[in-house]
């Protein structure tokens, strides 16, 4: 398994951290910019999930459907 | 060595269970790109097995000089359940049953097309046995 593995542990960071900013930000009274951060930050990591996702149907194509 | 990669597979796994779960407390989307992640990571990892799979039951097939034609329909059709039954897994992981209905069926139809040329050989066949 020569993935990427630690990109799990980069996805899981990113949640906590975005949760701790969302939280401070709520208690500052910035609920706008704080909903703005969870959203940038979820585009951010569904960047990083789309690209092993075109990975994946790649591997898909070249196994199965005899595509290159 | 491919007994040692269960155990890669397990421990990925339970690794990010948890990480889910912690990180469902505070942010589901997250937790449910987590997922995503780790299962196109799983299933990538399967696919290369699967083509040693796919390399051998070809080899065999030239052997049997089986119509290629039949065998790249089979395989086709084995990509398209996987596939299919991952992304209605996901979908309904995320709570869109309905999403992950319509995926399947969208794999069951599009199998029953691409079987169009076995089911017509077969049928030929048949009506070709018939006394006349």
């Amino acid at each position: 398994m020569n993935y990427d593995v630690n990109l799990i542990f980069q996805i899981a960071g990113v949640g906590i951290v975005v949760a701790m900013i969302h939280t401070v930000l709520k208690q500052m009274g910035k609920e706008e910019i704080a909903h703005w951060v969870t959203l940038l930050a979820f585009v951010i990591v569904l960047y990083m999930v789309v690209n092993v996702v075109d990975d994946l149907f790649q591997t898909i194509r070249s196994v199965f459907l005899f595509q290159n | 060595m491919v007994h040692i990669e269960i155990l890669q597979i397990v421990g990925l796994g339970l690794v990010a269970t948890f990480l889910a779960l912690i990180v469902k407390e505070h942010n589901p989307s997250f937790a449910f790109l987590l997922t995503v992640f780790v299962g196109v990571i799983i299933f990538i990892f399967l696919a290369e097995q699967i083509a040693n799979i796919v390399a051998m039951l070809e080899e065999l097939a030239e052997s049997a000089q089986i119509n290629m034609v039949y065998m790249e329909t089979i395989l086709k059709i084995i990509g398209i359940a996987y596939i299919a039954e991952f992304g209605a897994q996901i979908a309904k992981d995320a709570g869109q049953g309905a999403i992950a209905s319509k995926i399947e069926l969208g794999g069951k139809v599009i199998i029953m097309v691409m079987a169009i040329p076995i089911i017509t050989a077969i049928i030929e066949t048949v009506i070709g046995l018939l006394p006349n």
